[in-house]
């Protein structure tokens, strides 16, 4: 025989509701230490930082898709045919990991300003649109190997190869898209005082996470193509 | 209870505008009767066109009257042609997998009742929630659109095998626009469920109230949350083959296509595509996405069950530890689809095995039930009854999946009715008998009346004797030898087979006639029915604390705080035999999960 009434688990007084960034805290996230929610005004719905891990996976196991379907179908025939990857491309990876150093130092100010750091809030603003304009370097850096590469008769439909390549990169760029519209929508909260540290966090793993995929992909294509 | 200041407390302030409340709502509970209305709408049509596939298979040159005004080509006069037929039956098994085996028992119920079982006042991201909801929609609105577009909507199952999918109207009518528009509708739908799926995980893992942990939460959330990972992991999947099936169509890629492929007198123009790897492809969905519709299900059952049985499970945890297992083996059983599809047959052999793995969990499930079953003192009721029917069906279509588990046996029966049989009873019926278990056992909160009990037992009457009238003779019918997709049989060896359709038809005619009798249940009850008290079964979890139906916030500006297992029964407590999770009242029990 037991009694089935617990005491609601114990939590640490100090521990506010939107530090850390584990995110998997349940309730320990929402609720304040006392339980009383009015004095959680800068409420920040730490469900961004479980929420992006979902976004990335998902994104993961679609570009696993496109991984295993290149393997299948480069061993199920014998009309494969390589070419070299336009030089531009590793100009454009150089452009990427430069962004997600910018976006860095731009959310460790952040972090240092919320933290009660005198540092003039425009710095980091400044770092986010030079992310920003790394960024759209690449998408541009991007086109330019696409325009280089038909200009020498590849297509998306000329080769299995050429289609592969079309559609990883393009699917990869038009992610980056959705995260420059992720640093925009940041620096439009920063602009307003209005910005949670979760949201600059996800987008910032969000960011890191383009790269690593582009570093994924550039390999494979360099492998297989 | 603690108060919750109106700034902390929502993401989103209540909708004061009429489009803002039922059309365009973020409110999760507003989303998850739209997914059950889209779903309502959707197995009415599912099931209007299998009547039609159904009169023609028992009577084929019957004229179905009406049917001329949906396709002058396809079916003349009223009288449907065999491509026509095919193109029906696509559309009857797109339409009720995705957009209603899918969309009710995860989606609709999901959505209303996962944030209040957590005790939250709404889903994380309610603007991804309600994209989630129109996305879904327009996929839909894609889907019937191929029906009036050229010569009608794809003809290649629901399965949508290449390379027939990918070479263009040359393989048939449909086979051009119609594909077109299924890809498209199938990669919308992936969206609006990828967008469901990660509200679902967050709301699970981070708005849980305090004192709610994992374990405390209800059969049916654990359901919803094991379901929505295991949609993110395979509609992440089949929405870029669906991309790629465009490409070769609109593109002129070959990714799905064989060289020196000749079609109905036509060599095409693509070389070297895999048709296996749309197979791989689509069935690290598809035998995924057969869980997704069976695994809400399992968890509504449970909870309807143990509500009705006064007494908890056997063992929660087990439950819960099955239908992870279920989930996990699913990814690794799907290419027992491909037995006979070319596939290296040692592959067969590792198919097969976790094949039979994967009914340990779900005879786990069902032992369990009828364990907890045995000696309870079960209130017989609508719900409890579509329980019941639940894991009849799931039962009697589970066993012959351990006859098509082995490849060699499968090789007779493989595309033959014995299939058909087997996953409209195991995913199809019972998946819909969660459907209804769990209309009538939530609606009273949903729509804050009750529904009339006597019509629910009759309609349950009625749909249990005849779905099994329906596809029980479906197996002897594969044993037989009657291949699946035919519209006709005037072979000599199937002619013997004819009365035995016509006995189903009619079986589905008067089964599906039944079903009218549920949704004039539905509606009347909606608008006529006795109004509903909150907690009308005595029932312990979350949704049943709150107001019915709930207030906009789910809680009226309070968060419960909880310090209760889900189901505790066979207590003694001051409300009677129960006591709920956010009552603070001691009691004792020997039920208490540790």
């Amino acid at each position: 025989m037991a009694t089935t009434v617990h005491e609601p688990p114990q939590i640490d007084p100090h521990r506010l509701p939107d530090q850390g960034t584990s995110g998997n805290g349940g309730w320990r996230n929402m609720v304040p230490a006392d339980g009383d929610l009015r004095v959680a005004l800068d409420y920040s719905p730490p469900p961004s930082s479980t929420g992006i891990w979902v976004v990335l996976f998902a994104i993961t196991m679609m570009f696993a898709a496109f991984t295993s379907a290149l393997i299948v179908r480069k061993g199920s025939s014998l009309d494969w045919r390589t070419f070299s990857l336009p030089s531009i491309l590793y100009f454009n990876t150089l452009l990427l990991l430069a962004s997600s150093v910018t976006l860095e130092v731009s959310r460790r100010r952040v972090a240092a300003f919320m933290g009660g750091s005198k540092s003039h809030p425009e710095s980091p603003a400044r770092w986010l649109y030079i992310t920003l304009f790394l960024g759209l370097l690449f998408v541009a850096g991007q086109y330019v190997a696409w325009s280089q590469l038909s200009a020498q008769g590849l297509y998306l439909a000329t080769n299995p190869s050429s289609s592969f390549f079309y559609v990883l990169t393009a699917t990869h760029a038009l992610h980056v898209l959705g995260g420059l519209g992720g640093l925009i929508y940041v620096i439009r909260k920063l602009s307003k005082s209005a910005l949670r540290r979760n949201t600059l966090v996800a987008t910032a793993r969000y960011w890191h996470f383009m790269d690593v995929l582009w570093l994924y992909l550039i390999l494979l294509l360099w492998i297989k193509l | 209870m603690h108060d919750i200041s109106a700034h902390a407390a929502q993401h989103h302030a209540p909708p004061t505008s009429f489009i803002r409340k039922y059309v365009f709502s973020l409110d999760h509970k507003v989303i998850g009767k739209q997914y059950y209305a889209l779903a309502l709408l959707a197995a009415l049509s599912g099931m209007l066109l299998s009547w039609a596939m159904r009169i023609h298979l028992g009577w084929t040159n019957a004229a179905i009257p009406g049917l001329q005004l949906l396709s002058k080509t396809g079916a003349p006069g009223g009288v449907i042609t065999p491509e026509y037929y095919l193109q029906l039956m696509t559309m009857h098994g797109t339409i009720m997998v995705f957009f209603v085996l899918t969309t009710a028992p995860f989606a609709a119920f999901g959505n209303f009742f996962l944030p209040i079982q957590v005790g939250a006042e709404d889903m994380p991201f309610p603007r991804f929630n309600m994209m989630s909801f129109w996305v879904t929609f327009v996929a839909f609105v894609v889907l019937m659109s191929s029906f009036f577009v050229g010569d009608g909507p794809t003809l290649g199952g629901w399965t949508q095998y290449a390379p027939l999918n990918s070479v263009g109207s040359v393989a048939g009518p449909g086979q051009g626009a119609g594909v077109v528009l299924w890809m498209t509708s199938i990669a919308l739908f992936c969206v609006g469920q990828l967008l469901g799926a990660l509200n679902f995980i967050t709301t699970t893992l981070d708005l849980r109230v305090k004192g709610m942990s994992l374990m405390r939460l209800p059969l049916s959330a654990w359901a919803w949350f094991i379901t929505s990972c295991m949609g993110l992991t395979a509609f992440a999947v089949l929405m870029p083959a669906c991309i790629l099936v465009i490409l070769d169509h609109v593109a002129g890629t070959s990714f799905f296509v064989a060289s020196n492929l000749v079609i109905n007198d036509q060599l095409q123009p693509h070389s070297g595509g895999s048709t296996l790897l749309w197979q791989h492809l689509f069935w690290f969905f598809g035998h995924p996405e057969v869980y997704i519709a069976i695994v809400p299900g399992i968890g509504i059952v449970s909870h309807i069950l143990i509500t009705n049985m006064r007494k908890p499970m056997l063992s929660q945890r087990v439950l819960i530890y099955s239908m992870g297992a279920l989930a996990v083996l699913s990814y690794m059983v799907y290419g027992h689809h491909m037995f006979v599809s070319g596939m290296n047959p040692f592959s067969s052999l590792a198919f097969s095995f976790p094949t039979l793995v994967i009914t340990i969990p779900s005879t786990i499930v069902v032992l369990i039930w009828t364990f907890s079953l045995y000696g309870s003192k079960l209130r017989i009721n609508s719900a409890s009854l579509f329980a019941l029917g639940f894991i009849s069906m799931f039962v009697s279509g589970g066993v012959s999946g351990f006859f098509l588990a082995q490849p060699s046996i499968d090789i007779m029966l493989h595309a033959t009715y014995f299939v058909v049989g087997h996953f409209h009873m195991v995913m199809g019926v019972a998946a819909m008998f969660g459907i209804f278990g769990g209309t009538y056992f939530w609606f009273p909160k949903m729509a804050g009346r009750m529904m009339n009990e006597t019509l629910g037992r009759i309609h349950f009457w009625l749909s249990f004797v005849g779905t099994y009238c329906i596809f029980m003779p479906f197996h002897y019918l594969g044993m037989a030898g009657n291949v699946r997709r035919y519209s006709s049989f005037p072979e000599d060896f199937l002619q013997p087979l004819l009365p035995l359709h016509r006995f189903i038809t009619v079986a589905a005619l008067l089964t599906g006639a039944a079903q009218l009798i549920f949704v004039y249940n539905l509606i009347h009850s909606r608008f006529w029915g006795k109004p509903a008290p909150d907690n009308p079964w005595e029932a312990t979890s979350l949704e049943w604390s709150t107001a019915t139906p709930p207030p906009f916030d789910n809680f009226g500006g309070k968060h419960p705080v909880v310090y209760h297992d889900p189901f505790q029964y066979g207590v003694q407590s001051s409300v009677g035999d129960y006591v709920m999770q956010a009552s603070p009242e001691q009691v004792k029990t020997e039920h208490e999960e540790k």
